[in-house]
């Protein structure tokens, strides 16, 4: 295992700029997962990492070492593409242990053995071992493509969206699996994904991208709880934040088009602004300062997310469990004061 | 006047019916005028081309057919010039098919990287295979000629009369027949393979990479399974197709020299048409010509479910 470190990392392809300007680090041990929309450059970032692709300015580094120019063979890396990429005619047992037997590495078969065995005891797929590939499920295949991966021990693994071809159940199921495994290997990887969930329950740290632009790299706790633009809090979490526009009066938070009135925070804040409320912040309760009608009730079953109307503005806030509350009702909410996200009118964090 | 204004109503009436005939009849309409041609020109000659493989008959003979069971096969069987025109087409069938197996596969190979100008190689590659058989053998005739062709002059530019006149000798007519078809029809087998190579997905190649998997293993595991199917069909009509080999034999060679390029369908024209008008043996060798095709397309068909299973 491996630190892997990237420094302004750029890929041009023709007049796109799939990557711009990329630096992070992901340490030794460590998960790390890349979320951002589609067409981000997550993807290219893990082909760059892999030599699949050539960076066109910057440097991989694995422990300190370049990687510009080495091909992908000799990266020592393990690579989980999107779509199975398993050896068609081959038993799963055969595609587990391909990359041990390459050429290059030429492991003794006696040693090929249990490190298969216990790959495919780690994911469940030991009654598979003899069958053909073509002759698995989505699910199973996807697994042995993650099997085929951790049977070495390469400097990191790459996962580009292993899950999300996969049913929801599956996912879920895989997912709790992979984290698993990984914090029981200890093995550096870095995981891409759209998915924001798979984001904050796996990792250890996120990056951020959009557009080929990191935007942000943290811990899931400063991803979620201290966004540094308003793409990423909207990014992250579900239901999705609130986020108004909103001006300052006289020692006074308006949100625009809205009978919402709150104390302004001591500190800076310019004349006109963003203001973010995530919707568990959002508090129904009797003596609640604000008021607002119910729009819409959509229960989840674990909680119910109610939108509030007040003015012309919609504000959507989670209550545990199913609620008792009707659309058209009239009810007192109340938002914690301390958790408020403000952000500059370019999408920036303000902090205060 | 009146007769007019009468029949106008009529018409419409009738137009209306028309209108309103059903789907099932509107079916017929369509099918009925290809199912009359296909009985007329292919289901009853076969079949009653079978009865005639048992019956001693000839068509210009103005005699019934007379029933004589398997006495045409026996006939055949038994002659060793039909065994020789078997092996013959046997010969020329695993030359030339197996040229171009090899041929095209590796053409697609290469055609398979895309340069400046691929797909207009490609389209070139594909011409001989438009052409019309009897009119490639009579210009690759033109070609082999010893004495202004360009065949024997490529082959000796100094003095072209020295080198063998291909069309003469008899091993070096089987094998000028073999590079004609191969060069009309690698560019088939070749187009089969690259619409197979076009479909192997990249990542599976890449994942073999960072696997570090050696070329020959990428081909071996990879390209060939991937390919083969669509290989094998190729393989199987190109087989059928030289089995039934006419047309490219009769335009270069007539057969000759001696019986050296007299495939079994050639035999069967002779048989057939040219002097013997033997009926009802032609009939006979054409069906066990069939029977040799059906049991080498099972074969191959066999070979492919199974290919498609794993």
């Amino acid at each position: 295992m491996s630190q892997i470190a990237l420094h302004h990392i750029s890929k041009h392809f023709k007049d796109i700029t799939a990557l711009d300007d990329v630096s992070f680090t992901i340490q030794n041990g460590e998960f790390f997962v890349l979320l951002g929309p589609t067409g981000a450059g997550k993807t290219t970032t893990l082909r760059v990492i892999a030599g699949l692709e050539r960076q066109s300015e910057g440097d991989i580094l694995f422990d300190g070492q370049s990687m510009n120019g080495v091909p992908p063979a000799e990266r020592d890396i393990a690579f989980v593409f999107q779509q199975y990429s398993l050896y068609p005619t081959m038993s799963v047992y055969d595609n587990l242990a391909f990359p041990l037997r390459s050429p290059m590495r030429r492991t003794p078969e006696i040693e090929i053995k249990p490190r298969v065995e216990k790959a495919a005891e780690l994911l469940r797929i030991q009654h598979l071992l003899e069958r053909k590939t073509a002759r698995l499920s989505g699910g199973e295949m996807q697994r042995v493509s993650i099997g085929r991966a951790i049977v070495r021990n390469p400097r990191i693994f790459l996962m580009d969206e292993p899950l999300s071809n996969l049913d929801a159940k599956l996912r879920e199921s895989l997912r709790v699996e992979l984290k698993h495994i990984q914090k029981t290997q200890t093995s550096t990887t870095l995981f891409v994904t759209h998915d924001q969930i798979e984001a904050l329950t796996m990792a250890d740290r996120i990056g951020v991208l959009r557009e080929g632009k990191l935007i942000q790299v943290g811990t899931p706790t400063d991803i979620y709880d201290r966004p540094a633009t308003t793409f990423v809090a909207q990014l992250v979490g579900t239901p999705r934040i609130n986020l108004h526009k909103a001006f300052r009066e006289n020692g006074t938070l308006h949100v625009q088009e809205s009978t919402v009135q709150l104390p302004a925070p001591s500190g800076s804040l310019p004349a006109e602004f963003m203001l973010g409320i995530r919707p568990e912040d959002v508090l129904i309760a009797p003596d609640g300062a604000l008021s607002g009608e119910v729009v819409l009730v959509e229960p989840l079953g674990v909680e119910t997310v109610i939108h509030l109307r007040a003015g012309a503005q919609t504000f959507i806030c989670v209550v545990s469990g199913i609620s008792h509350y009707r659309l058209g009702d009239q009810v007192r909410f109340d938002v914690i004061r301390e958790r408020l996200h403000y952000f500059d009118s370019n999408g920036q964090r303000l902090a205060l | 006047m009146t007769a007019l204004t009468q029949a106008a109503p009529t018409q419409a009436k009738q137009r209306a019916q028309r209108r309103h005939m059903s789907d099932g009849a509107l079916v017929r309409l369509f099918i009925f005028p290809t199912l009359i041609i296909l009985i007329l020109w292919n289901v009853f000659p076969l079949f009653y081309s079978l009865y005639l493989s048992f019956t001693r008959y000839s068509v210009i003979a103005n005699r019934a057919p007379e029933w004589i069971g398997f006495s045409n096969y026996t006939a055949i069987l038994s002659r060793p010039t039909f065994w020789q025109s078997f092996a013959t087409t046997g010969v020329y069938a695993l030359l030339s098919v197996g040229l171009q197996t090899v041929l095209g596969f590796s053409l697609a190979m290469l055609l398979r990287q895309k340069f400046k100008g691929s797909g207009f190689i490609t389209t070139l590659t594909l011409i001989p295979m438009m052409l019309s058989p009897v009119v490639v053998g009579m210009f690759w005739k033109l070609i082999y000629n010893p004495s202004y062709g360009i065949f024997n002059f490529l082959l000796n530019p100094t003095n072209p009369r020295l080198a063998t006149d291909m069309l003469a000798n008899p091993v070096s007519a089987m094998l000028a027949v073999v590079i004609v078809d191969v060069w009309m029809w690698t560019p088939f087998v070749m187009l089969l393979c690259l619409s197979g190579l076009n479909a192997i997905p990249d990542y599976l190649y890449e994942a073999a990479a960072i696997d570090r998997a050696s070329a020959w293993f990428q081909f071996r595991r990879i390209t060939l399974p991937q390919v083969a199917p669509l290989l094998l069909i190729a393989v199987l009509f190109r087989t059928i197709e030289a089995i039934k080999a006419f047309d490219l034999m009769m335009g270069l060679t007539g057969g000759g020299p001696g019986k050296s390029t007299e495939t079994v369908s050639i035999a069967l024209y002779r048989l057939a048409f040219s002097g013997q008008f033997n009926t009802g043996q032609a009939s006979a060798l054409a069906y066990i010509v069939l029977i040799i095709i059906i049991c080498i397309s099972n074969v191959y068909i066999r070979y492919l479910n199974k290919l498609r299973g794993e």
